[in-house]
């Protein structure tokens, strides 16, 4: 009844116990790297940024003057065009998703569609700038606005929401799906009350990532032309705005170093508006997981 | 059961939704703020260009809003290249450049039909610079200035320029091709021969004030601006330009002296938008009494007091 020889196990008791150790010393170490980085980062954007941080700071306009300069123009400017691309991007993805899961045919073609989608998400963003200039301000002459800008965004973050909605769809269990139509629902009642109910989770982590690159991207709404000094308030989808990225951008290139600082608050702001919108998406997540 | 999966379902959207509509109520609000002084111009004037023309627009637009907040000015940074496209396509009123127009450019807006005006705002005086710890250089010739500079094969030392310096390679620091600084340089240096393959490029001039602070043998050039923030660690070096050996200072450049290294900086503006809107005409007319104050503040060179004169009788003509 001799199954197990303690001796060599015994004997290589030691090294496997090291490898664990070695193993898991070393992806606490990855962990920390990023976190370390992170830190320097937020350490030096916070002890450069404080202290020109406060209700001034966001109720301004740019100025030549750093002590009375803000980003008003730029954080409404922001938002707006989040107003533009979330709701444009995530009813193209997710819509996109759907048809190639659900309703499309596993043929050559739908495969070929798949591959490019992926490969669009590979596009270098100043690209999508070009395509925006051309074909939104100029053809469609829509000029540098709100509107032009946002679509031109949507481009660009569509097939990051496309793949990740694409899995998440995907990793729904079958047995689901069986269930439903088992029950007599058809395949539209199926997607809506039962596909996306379990998928919106996995959609959502697409859609946080997806904003997240619009609403930090410069080079795009350069190409475009939008402004960057606005003494004024978009009122509607074609009116021009002006966004925190570019105003960063510009302050990080003036020679005088309390424009840098200025950078940094401005970062600080952004990185709030990113923290805010990642946890709207995350509450709305947490309520569907519980319900599975 | 079925209605709690539909409202969870449109938690998403009235997210959406929620920012839209809190952006809707901010831009009402200013609406109603401006209607309420209804004796002041209004209208609209779009500006792009240039990057370095830009900070004396945001002064003079900054300033030029409190007198008249119903004008909405916009400025844009689409480069100086880009700046004409725009203004080709009919798309801006007035466009900023850190060199003169084009002679491609100008017939372009020949065959649109758009006929323009030159306006000089201030100067930039290029600087070249060295590290602090460059005790040998005093000051360089224009000739010295390109053959440093240009591409030749070779690896440039300090020994090949004058004898008597260190037999150390030179570091080559310079503003990105795409900028009107580089344009400058090389119009007046380089004379279109390719520059140093070695030198680094970089569109942010921080970036070069930070790789020569860094470097011994180091060499750049940048705007004036950048020079005057960084005076306590960088080594100016004087130019010689065929009369003895010049620094930039305001006064040099300004005069004139600073030669051939200063340049200057205009905006081109659209004839038609003078004569027929008034708000552009008032806008001109204030960029050009406000220039000399404004360009200094952000670290720019006035132009001697007559140039704006002259420039105000050439807008007067124009309505």
């Amino acid at each position: 009844m001799h199954l197990i020889d303690h001796k060599s196990v015994v004997k290589r008791m030691k090294s496997r116990l090291a490898m664990n150790i070695f193993s898991k010393s070393v992806f606490f170490a990855a962990t920390m790297f990023a976190l370390l980085i992170l830190g320097v980062l937020l350490y030096r954007v916070f002890t450069q940024g404080f202290g020109y941080l406060d209700l001034q700071f966001l109720q301004s306009l740019p100025s030549r003057k750093p002590e009375q300069a803000g980003v008003y123009a730029a954080l409404i400017g922001s938002i707006w065009l989040m107003g533009v691309v979330a709701p444009v991007s995530l009813l193209l993805g997710v819509g996109t998703a759907i048809y190639l899961e659900e309703y499309a045919k596993l043929n050559k073609m739908t495969a070929f569609i798949k591959v490019n989608i992926s490969n669009l998400a590979g596009v270098p963003s100043i690209v999508f700038g070009l395509l925006g200039l051309t074909v939104f301000v100029r053809a469609l002459a829509l000029g540098t606005s709100v509107l032009a800008a946002g679509l031109t965004m949507s481009l660009l973050v569509l097939p990051i929401i496309i793949v990740a909605s694409q899995e998440a769809i995907r990793a729904v269990p079958k047995e689901l799906r069986e269930a439903s139509y088992g029950m007599g629902a058809t395949k539209w009642q199926t997607i809506v009350r039962v596909v996306l109910p379990a998928a919106i989770p996995g959609i959502l982590t697409g859609g946080i990532l997806a904003l997240s690159r619009a609403i930090g991207e410069t080079a795009p709404l350069v190409v475009i032309g939008l402004p960057l000094f606005l003494a004024f308030l978009p009122n509607t989808l074609l009116d021009m705005i002006t966004v925190l990225p570019m105003q960063i951008y510009n302050w990080t290139g003036r020679p005088q170093a309390e424009f840098h600082a200025l950078a940094a608050a401005g970062i600080i702001v952004l990185l709030v508006l990113l923290i805010i919108m990642n946890s709207i998406a995350v509450l709305i997540r947490n309520k569907f997981q519980k319900r599975y | 059961m079925k209605s709690f999966k539909k409202l969870a379902l449109t938690a998403m959207m009235t997210g959406v939704l929620a920012i839209t509509a809190a952006c809707g109520a901010q831009g009402t609000e200013g609406k109603e703020q401006a209607g309420e002084e209804a004796k002041q111009l209004q209208g609209e004037i779009k500006i792009d260009g240039s990057s370095t023309v830009f900070p004396i627009m945001e002064a003079v637009v900054e300033e030029y809003g409190m007198e008249e907040p119903n004008v909405k000015v916009s400025v844009g940074v689409s480069g100086t290249g880009g700046g004409f496209e725009a203004f080709i396509a009919g798309e801006t009123e007035l466009s900023n450049a850190s060199r003169p127009i084009k002679d491609e450019e100008k017939a372009a807006l020949e065959e649109e039909g758009i006929e323009f005006t030159e306006l000089k705002l201030a100067y930039d005086g290029l600087s070249v610079i060295v590290n602090k710890e460059n005790d040998f250089v005093d000051h360089l010739t224009v000739d010295e200035l390109k053959k440093m500079w240009i591409e030749d094969g070779t690896v440039k030392k300090w020994s090949d320029i004058r004898p008597e310096w260190p037999e150390e390679e030179i570091k080559f620091y310079s503003p990105g091709t795409d900028s009107g600084t580089f344009d400058y340089f090389n119009e007046v240096i380089l004379e279109d021969e390719p520059i140093v393959e070695k030198a680094t490029l970089s569109e942010d001039d921080n970036i070069l004030v930070q790789g020569v602070q860094g470097d011994k043998n180091a060499i750049g050039y940048f705007g004036y601006a950048y020079y005057l923030e960084n005076k306590d660690s960088l080594k100016i070096v004087p130019i010689d330009g065929g009369d003895g050996p010049v620094e930039p200072t305001n006064e040099t450049i300004e005069s004139g002296e600073y030669a051939p290294l200063s340049r200057p900086l205009f905006t081109y503006v659209k004839n038609t938008a003078v004569k027929e809107q008034e708000e552009v005409y008032d806008f001109v007319k204030f960029l050009i009494e406000n220039s000399a104050v404004l360009s200094e503040d952000v670290g720019y060179v006035k132009l001697p007091e007559e140039e704006y004169t002259k420039a105000l009788e050439t807008l007067e003509s124009l309505k």
